[in-house]
């Protein structure tokens, strides 16, 4: 069985980080924005799961594995800002609520 | 094999990614995030990860993504609602400093590669073969983190029903 490179992941792990970053510059609907962070989130896991068989230790996934938790907590906590959000706002641009206090 | 699944998987992974960014309809990308999410659990399967691809699909294409569509629903948005999306000029710069940010990232990726040399155990090892090996890490090496992490799911719990609720 040929083994891919670690290379080879990494280059796939930098590119979904980079279709995240261009999200959140691009595009102004805040769940997408929230959406990309997931996305960038879930490249860097691909990275340390690549590492973690390049080197034949279990760190990288344990690393992982609190990188979700971490993910389910900010989801969590950033979907209820928005609605608080969308609440006082009645809307989801980032561009109508740029100011901290009114 | 390995290869051809990747080639694959990484082909998907990447459009449906371009998807969620490009799709004006916010459902429609949270179906392409799952599709990616979905794609990503595949390849830790053929990285010797299965817990984490089960781990990936349960909470990441499962509960996260079924709590984005929840909040969708809730909002309630109509189309006119979505708001007009950047300007041209904006869009043009950000794509092409996004551009630069993945070269960055490949020089980076190049030059620590061939500087630290590739490992001598990569053409040896056969993976740390799954969840027993994880396991003994999770409750050893990293207990205090591992509790740190209950300790933080209950903040966020508590922070998401003080922030969503209207009146406490």
């Amino acid at each position: 069985m040929s083994m891919v490179p670690l290379s080879s992941y990494l280059i796939l792990s930098a590119v979904l980080f980079t279709i995240g970053v261009l999200g959140v510059l691009v595009r102004r609907n805040i769940l997408i924005i929230f959406m990309s962070i997931e996305l960038m989130l879930n490249a860097v896991n691909l990275a340390l799961v690549a590492f973690s068989r390049e080197f034949g230790s279990a760190d990288g996934q344990v690393f992982v594995f609190l990188v979700m938790t971490v993910a389910a907590a900010e989801a969590a906590v950033g979907l209820a800002i928005i609605i608080c959000l969308f609440r006082n706002r009645k809307s989801v641009n980032v561009d109508d609520s740029n100011l901290m206090k009114w | 094999m390995e290869i051809v699944v990747f080639a694959i998987i990484s082909v998907v992974a990447t459009v449906c990614a371009i998807f969620v960014i490009s799709h004006r309809n916010p459902v429609s990308s949270a179906l392409f995030l799952i599709a990616t999410m979905v794609s990503l659990a595949i390849l830790f399967l053929t990285l010797n990860a299965p817990f984490l691809a089960a781990i990936q699909i349960i909470v990441y294409a499962g509960a996260i993504m079924v709590l984005f569509l929840f909040v969708i629903m809730l909002l309630n948005l109509r189309k006119d609602e979505f708001g007009p999306e950047r300007k041209r000029a904006q869009r043009f710069f950000a794509i092409l400093f996004g551009f630069l940010f993945l070269i960055l990232i490949a020089t980076a990726i190049d030059v620590g590669l061939s500087t630290v040399g590739n490992p001598e155990v990569s053409t040896t090892k056969l993976a740390p073969a799954g969840v027993e090996m994880l396991a003994e890490l999770l409750f050893t090496k990293y207990l205090f983190p591992f509790e740190i992490a209950s300790v933080l799911l209950l903040v966020a719990i508590v922070g998401a029903v003080v922030m969503a609720k209207r009146k406490l």
